[in-house]
C-alpha cells in the first residue's frame, strides 16, 4: 500500500472527525479523573504546605516513605490488607462454587430462580445500609444479638465495637456475605455453559452426582475460577473501603484489625491531615498495585490467552 | 436405579436446606430491619431490636413523614443524581467506546490504550481529592456527587467497546453509509438502538452506583443541604457512634442524644432508602444477571 500524501490523509482525518467528536467528553472525563491524580503523585514527596500551594510546596524527597514505613502503621495496614484479602478471596471462592454448583442441581427451576434472587440481594444495597444491618444485630443495649441471642445462651452481653478480637471473623462473614451472591451468579452462568452431554455420557457410565461435579463441573469451570481468582489477587492491595470503614464505625478501639491502607490513606487525609504520609502510602498502594495487576494478567495470559485483560 | 433415585433425592434434599439456610441468613437482617422500624421505642428499649415486637407502632413512620423536609431533599437529590449521573455515564461511555470499536478508525489503538491505562494506574485518594477541591472547585456542589470516580470508567467502555465490535455488523454500517446517513446518524439510529442489552446492564450498574454511593458526599460535602440519602444515614450513623463512644462525657452527650432520632426511627430512614432498589430489583433481575454474565466473560 502507498502512503497516503498529505492532503490524502488529510481528507481521512475530515471523514473520521465527527467519530472523533465523539470521543472528546470520554477522553476529557479520563484526564480529568484519571490522569491528572497521577501526576499528584509528586504530593508523595513534597512537605505540603497550604500557603504556598501544593506545587510550590517543598521537596522533600523520600521523606514521607521514610516516615512511613518507619512507622508501625506501615506493617499493620500491609499485613491487614493481605490477611483480609486472602481469606476472602479463598472463601468467596468455595462459597460462591459450592452455592453455584447447588442451585444448578436443583431441579425445582422456580425456587432456584428465588434462592438465585435472594443471594444477590446484599449485593445490591450500600454499605451504610449494610452497617445498620450490623448495628441493629451487634448495638451494645439493643442489638438482637445482645438482647436475644446471647441471653438464650447464658451468655453475658457483649460490647461488640469494642472487642477486636471479634472482627477479623465479622468482616469476614459481612465481606462474604454481601459479595459472594455476585461471584456465584458468575460460575452459575459458567455451569450452564457447559454441554450436557458430558453428564449424559456419565450418567450412562453409572458415575454418581459427587463423581460427576468432581469430574467434570469442576474441571470444566476450573479456567473462570483461576481468571477470576488471578483478577482478585491482582487487587489484593486494594480494599473496600465501605466495609472496613462503615461496618465497625469508624471505631478506634478497632483500628488494629480494621485498618487497611484504604481507610488509612482516607484517615491521613480527611481526619489528621497528614497528607505527605497519606499521599506515601497512597503512591505505595498504586506501584505495587500496578505491578500485581501486570504479573495476574501475565499469568492468565499464560493459562488461556482469551481471558487475560489485555 | 433404586439406588439413583435415592442419590438424586438426597442432593436434592441436601441442596434445599442449605441454600434455604442461606437465602435465610441473606434476608432476616432486612426483615429485622424491617420489623424494628414499626416497634414501639420503649420495646425496644427494654428489648433490643426483634424480629417479633411486643408492641408495634408505626410512630417512627409518623415521625418520618412530619419531619420530612431533611429526608425528602435528601431523596431528591439521590434521585436527581442517579438519574442524570447515568443518563450522562451512558451517552460519554457509548460515545467514547464505539469509535474506538471501529476497525477503520485512524489512531484507534492509542486511543484504546488511552482508555485501558487508567485501568492499570491510578493516582490514589490525595491527588484525586486535590484535583476535584483545589482545581476545579467541586468542593460542597452537587457536580462532587456526580462526576468524581463515578462518571464514567474503562472497564465500561471496554465491555461496550466489545459489544460493538461483536454484535453489529460491519455491513450495516457500510450499507447506510452508502445511503448517505453521516458518522452520527449511524451512531444515534443504527448502533444505539442494536445496543439494548449493554446499555440496559451498564446502565443498572451505574445507577446502583449513584444510588449507593456515600463516599464521595463523604469527602467532598460538609454541608448538611446537599447530603444525599447516603449521607444522612451515614451522618445519623456516625453521631450515634460518637456519643455511645462518649456516654461517659456527660450531660451535653445526653443532651444531644435527646435530638438524635430514634431507635425505631432510624431503622425507618434505612427501609425508606432500600425500598426502592427492593421493588425495582424483581423487574430489573434478568438484565442485571445478564450483566454480571457479560461483565464476567467480556462481551
Amino acid at each position: 500500500m502507498q502512503k497516503p500524501t498529505a492532503p490524502k490523509r488529510w481528507l481521512t482525518m475530515k471523514t473520521y472527525a465527527p467519530l472523533y467528536l465523539l470521543t472528546l467528553p470520554g477522553l476529557l472525563y479520563l484526564l480529568i479523573n484519571n490522569y491528572l491524580p497521577m501526576f499528584g503523585l509528586v504530593i508523595a514527596f513534597k512537605d505540603v504546605n497550604f500557603s504556598k500551594g501544593i506545587l510550590g510546596s517543598d521537596w522533600v524527597g523520600f521523606k514521607n516513605f521514610e516516615y512511613l514505613f518507619k512507622s508501625s502503621d506501615a506493617i499493620l495496614i500491609t499485613r491487614n490488607t493481605l490477611l483480609y484479602n486472602a481469606v476472602f478471596i479463598v472463601l468467596n471462592l468455595i462459597v460462591a462454587v459450592g452455592v453455584a454448583i447447588l442451585l444448578n442441581e436443583i431441579r425445582n427451576k422456580l425456587l432456584a430462580r428465588f434462592y438465585q434472587s435472594v443471594v444477590l440481594l446484599p449485593y445490591l444495597i450500600s454499605m451504610v445500609i449494610v452497617s445498620y444491618l450490623g448495628y441493629a444485630l451487634l448495638s451494645m443495649d439493643t442489638g438482637f444479638l445482645n438482647k436475644t441471642i446471647l441471653p438464650a445462651l447464658g451468655m453475658e452481653e457483649i460490647a461488640w465495637y469494642n472487642e477486636p478480637k471479634y472482627w477479623p471473623n465479622i468482616l469476614t462473614l459481612v465481606h462474604t456475605w454481601k459479595g459472594a451472591g455476585f461471584l456465584c451468579v458468575v460460575y452459575l452462568a459458567a455451569i450452564i455453559g457447559i454441554d450436557q452431554e458430558y453428564y449424559e455420557a456419565a450418567t450412562l457410565d453409572g458415575a454418581s452426582k459427587w463423581q460427576q461435579i468432581r469430574s467434570i463441573t469442576l474441571p470444566l469451570i476450573t479456567p473462570v475460577i483461576i481468571m477470576m481468582t488471578l483478577l482478585a489477587i491482582g487487587r489484593i492491595f486494594y480494599s473496600d473501603f465501605g466495609l472496613f470503614y462503615q461496618v465497625p464505625m469508624d471505631s478506634g478501639s478497632l483500628f488494629n484489625v480494621t485498618n487497611v491502607i484504604d481507610t488509612y490513606v482516607y484517615r491521613g487525609l480527611m481526619q489528621l491531615g497528614d497528607i505527605g504520609m497519606s499521599s506515601a502510602a497512597g503512591m505505595y498502594q498504586s506501584l505495587v498495585g500496578f505491578v500485581l495487576v501486570l504479573l495476574s494478567n501475565y499469568v492468565v495470559r499464560k493459562i488461556n490467552r482469551e481471558n487475560a485483560l489485555f | 436405579m433404586v439406588n439413583r433415585n435415592i442419590e438424586s433425592r438426597a442432593w436434592q434434599w441436601a441442596g434445599h436446606s442449605i441454600l434455604l439456610v442461606y437465602a435465610a441468613a441473606c434476608v432476616l437482617p432486612f426483615l429485622l430491619l424491617l420489623t424494628s422500624s414499626v416497634t414501639d421505642e420503649s420495646t425496644i428499649i427494654k428489648n433490643g431490636y426483634s424480629f417479633f415486637p411486643e408492641k408495634f407502632s408505626l410512630e417512627a413512620y409518623r415521625y418520618l413523614w412530619n419531619e420530612s423536609t431533611d429526608i425528602l431533599r435528601a431523596y431528591g437529590i439521590t434521585v436527581f443524581v442517579t438519574v442524570v449521573g447515568t443518563t450522562l455515564s451512558l451517552a460519554i461511555t457509548s460515545m467514547l467506546a464505539y469509535p474506538i470499536s471501529r476497525r477503520d478508525l485512524p489512531y484507534r489503538n492509542p486511543l484504546a490504550f488511552y482508555v485501558f491505562f487508567t485501568m492499570l494506574f491510578n493516582g490514589g485518594l490525595v491527588p484525586t481529592y486535590f484535583v476535584f477541591t483545589q482545581v476545579f472547585d467541586m468542593k460542597n456542589s452537587l457536580a462532587a456527587l456526580l462526576i468524581p470516580a463515578l462518571l464514567m470508567n474503562g472497564f465500561n467502555v471496554l465491555l461496550m467497546r466489545t459489544f460493538f465490535m461483536t454484535t453489529i455488523p460491519p455491513a450495516v454500517l457500510e450499507s447506510a453509509k452508502m445511503d448517505g446517513a453521516g458518522e452520527i446518524r449511524i451512531f444515534y439510529s443504527i448502533v444505539l438502538p442494536l445496543s439494548t442489552p449493554i446499555m440496559a446492564t451498564i446502565g443498572l450498574f451505574q445507577a446502583i452506583a449513584y444510588w449507593n454511593d456515600w463516599f464521595n458526599g463523604l469527602i467532598y460535602i460538609t454541608d448538611p443541604k446537599l447530603f444525599s440519602l447516603q449521607n444522612i444515614l451515614n451522618r445519623i450513623m456516625s453521631d450515634i457512634q460518637f456519643l455511645s463512644t462518649n456516654a461517659a462525657m456527660s450531660a451535653r452527650a445526653s443532651e444531644s442524644m435527646m435530638t438524635l432520632p430514634s431507635a425505631s426511627f432510624r431503622m425507618a430512614i434505612v427501609v425508606v432508602g432500600v425500598i426502592p432498589i427492593l421493588l425495582a430489583y424483581p423487574f430489573f433481575q434478568k438484565y442485571f444477571v445478564k450483566g454480571i454474565t457479560i461483565g464476567a466473560v467480556k462481551g
